[in-house]
């Protein structure tokens, strides 16, 4: 094993360890390493692997134990005068709330292509970025979007309407008020 | 003035030399360069003009940074201020964003020089690579450089931009592995830095934009250049020297036989550099190289600064998450992948770059020719293949754009298609196995990887211009298709 030092290196030059004896060594019968190359070696590993210990620690950084999020739960009073299948957007919130004679649900408006934000029609609801559709319940009829829009949990407490962003439920499933 | 020059202006060919290699920038050059490699035909100068360009969106970028700051709405307003009430402000802003156009512009088409010379053949392989990583680098700069003003466009196309590294999702939902395994998920976490977007993917494009990306950026272009020296100057023919011609005017010629060789100082293989061979139709590096350099250089800001006092840079409504514009289009050099995702998220997002990406790679290693290199369309064929793919690129890509625009596709003939399907079988994944399909007819036909790298090359040009022509003059509101933007529906 060379030795990165200088010093060992002049100490075998003029050492007892002579070319014939070098060359007749194999693999399996290597010439003995001194035991200041071992402690040198190891110390270098140890400081090696140390720090690759330490990079792969710090790729963890970019990820967030606790997400800034804002909460996906509101409090939605529907108008009086909404009639069956017109679309309700509580403001601020990317979802269109529905009351028929069944009850009252919630559709998510945040197209499962890409994100852009469907707009509600006469048809059911359409994608102004790469042109998905989607019928009244949410079911792709048209263009890339993968899934369908899901729906979201609605839930009464104490006589208000509360809608969950993050939380979806089967589609059709309406609470009856 | 004369110190500039230390050791006094470079007046004969001797300091001339040294005042090259006596210099850490010029030291780059050799001293002497091969004339072919200053004709114009040879690079056009393109990869000095993206280099230029660089430098240009540097020192504009850096002046940015004094007025701009990276959280939603006080970024509007900074771009705002920078436009509207800082002394030149608009004029930096301008030229950024132009100086940046370009650059896309210019390592797309020195790329296609690369190619088309083929200059990627050994021992250039590797900076091949290096270009390849270059033109990722820069695309990625353009993106997270228009995300910062923080206006409709930036906030869409974040938005855009995270789902798509997310479209992983696509294939592990249809497989219902999502829970287990999800990379995309992953990636998009990391990219936003929450899991709606706001001020920290704000600030980690911000410094994606200003640090990373540019040190990255200019670590690379260090190695690239520094290869080209390595890998002998620019490829030119093995007959370079007669085309050429013989030198004129009177330049030092070496005749005599070495008497010492640099072996044993173990820096060069061989006896010597020049000596021995006479002048090898190279001429010093000083003045020609550096004028016509010089002159790119100058050229390129000229053109900068000309569209920056035209054309102001865009600044849309302030990013509104309730209602994406309609239509919500990406800038121009990105609307050909809009098109593509506009058919499948992960295929055209990343499915299809990613091939295309290992395609390119691939290509100076699956070419082992010699014939033609550092001639424009050289190898069998050359131009003739040339002229048939561009029919078959340009056919293939009007063809299938043209069926879905009229026909729709599966989704609409089939409505309960599984997913799986759409993302595999989609007009892109269908135009990158014929373009595929007609370079390995190619190599077969002309017995000759060289064709068949040439083909693909040509086609996937041809598919790109074709995209992005149809989605940025051919897409209306809900992205469909108008002859032009006057029969858009009104709002
Ligand atoms: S985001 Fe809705 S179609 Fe692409």
């Amino acid at each position: 094993m060379p030795s990165p030092w200088n010093a060992s290196c002049s100490a075998r030059i003029g050492g007892p360890m002579s070319e014939t004896q070098k060359t007749g060594r194999s693999r399996l019968d290597p010439e003995p390493v001194s035991r200041r190359d071992v402690l040198g070696l190891m110390s270098l590993w140890a400081a090696g692997s140390a720090l690759l210990f330490g990079l792969v620690g710090m790729l963890r950084l970019p990820k967030a134990a606790v997400l800034s999020s804002p909460s996906k739960r509101f409090r939605v009073t529907l108008p009086a005068t909404l009639a069956a299948g017109e679309a309700f957007t509580p403001p601020g919130r990317n979802v269109a709330v529905y009351r028929d004679e069944q009850g009252v649900y919630a559709i998510s408006r945040v197209c499962t292509h890409l994100g852009c934000i469907v707009k509600p029609t006469e048809e059911g609801f359409e994608c102004p970025c790469h042109g998905s559709r989607y019928d009244h319940d949410g079911t792709v009829t048209k263009g890339p979007a993968p899934r369908a829009l899901p729906w979201l949990e609605v839930k009464e407490q104490a006589g208000t309407l509360y809608v969950d962003e993050g939380s979806n439920v089967a589609s059709g499933t309406r609470l009856k008020v | 003035m004369e110190t500039a020059f230390r050791g006094g202006a470079p007046k004969t060919d001797r300091t001339r030399s040294t005042f090259v290699f006596g210099n850490v920038f010029f030291h780059l050059h050799s001293v002497r360069t091969h004339r072919w490699s200053l004709r114009w035909a040879t690079t056009w100068g393109l990869g000095m003009a993206t280099f230029a360009a660089f430098v240009i969106t540097l020192v504009t970028g850096i002046l940015l940074m004094f007025y701009y700051k990276p959280f939603p709405d006080v970024a509007y307003q900074s771009i705002k201020d920078i436009h509207f009430v800082v002394p030149t402000g608009r004029f930096m802003r301008n030229i950024h964003r132009w100086a940046g156009n370009v650059m896309v512009v210019t390592v797309i088409l020195h790329m296609a020089r690369a190619f088309y010379t083929a200059a990627y053949r050994k021992p250039r392989e590797f900076n091949w690579l290096m270009g390849m990583a270059l033109l990722v680098v820069t695309l990625g700069l353009s993106f997270t450089g228009y995300l910062l003003p923080w206006d409709q466009l930036a906030y869409w196309a974040i938005t855009i931009g995270a789902n798509i590294a997310a479209s992983p999702q696509e294939v592990t939902n249809a497989l219902g592995i999502t829970q287990h395994f999800d990379p995309g998920g992953l990636q998009r976490l990391i990219l936003l830095g929450s899991d709606t977007v706001g001020p920290e993917a704000l600030i980690r494009f911000y410094l994606l934009h200003v640090m990373i990306l540019p040190l990255v950026l200019a670590l690379i272009v260090a190695v690239h250049f520094w290869r080209i020296r390595k890998d002998g100057g620019l490829a030119r023919p093995v007959d370079a020297d007669q085309r050429v011609g013989p030198i004129t005017g009177t330049y030092p010629v070496f005749t005599e036989q070495p008497k010492k060789t640099y072996q044993l100082a173990a820096i060069v293989r061989g006896k010597t550099a020049a000596v021995g061979k006479g002048p090898e139709a190279t001429v010093p590096s000083m003045p020609h190289l550096f004028y016509g350099e010089l002159a790119v250089l100058m050229l390129t800001t000229l053109i900068c600064v000309a569209l920056a006092l035209l054309s102001d840079a865009p600044l849309k409504e302030l990013a509104n998450p309730m209602v994406p514009e309609n239509p919500a289009k990406a800038p121009w050099y990105f609307l050909g992948l809009q098109e593509l995702v506009s058919f499948s998220a992960f295929m055209g997002g990343i499915g299809i770059p990613t091939i295309v990406l290992l395609g390119l790679g691939l290509i100076p290693y699956l070419d082992r020719e010699t014939e033609g290199t550092g001639e424009w369309f050289g190898g069998p064929g050359g131009k003739k293949l040339a002229m048939r793919s561009l029919l078959v690129g340009f056919g293939a890509s009007l063809a299938i754009e043209s069926f879905v625009i009229h026909f729709g596709w599966l989704r609409e003939w089939f409505p309960h298609i599984p997913q799986l399907v759409i993302t595999a079988i989609n007009p892109g994944t269908l135009l990158t196995l014929a373009y595929g399909a007609y370079s390995v007819w190619c190599v077969k036909k002309y017995s000759s990887t060289r064709a068949g790298a040439m083909a693909l090359f040509t086609c996937f040009l041809c598919g790109f211009i074709v995209l992005t022509v149809i989605g940025t003059y051919f897409r209306g509101p809900n992205w469909v298709f108008y002859w032009s933007p006057s029969q858009w529906p009104g709002h």
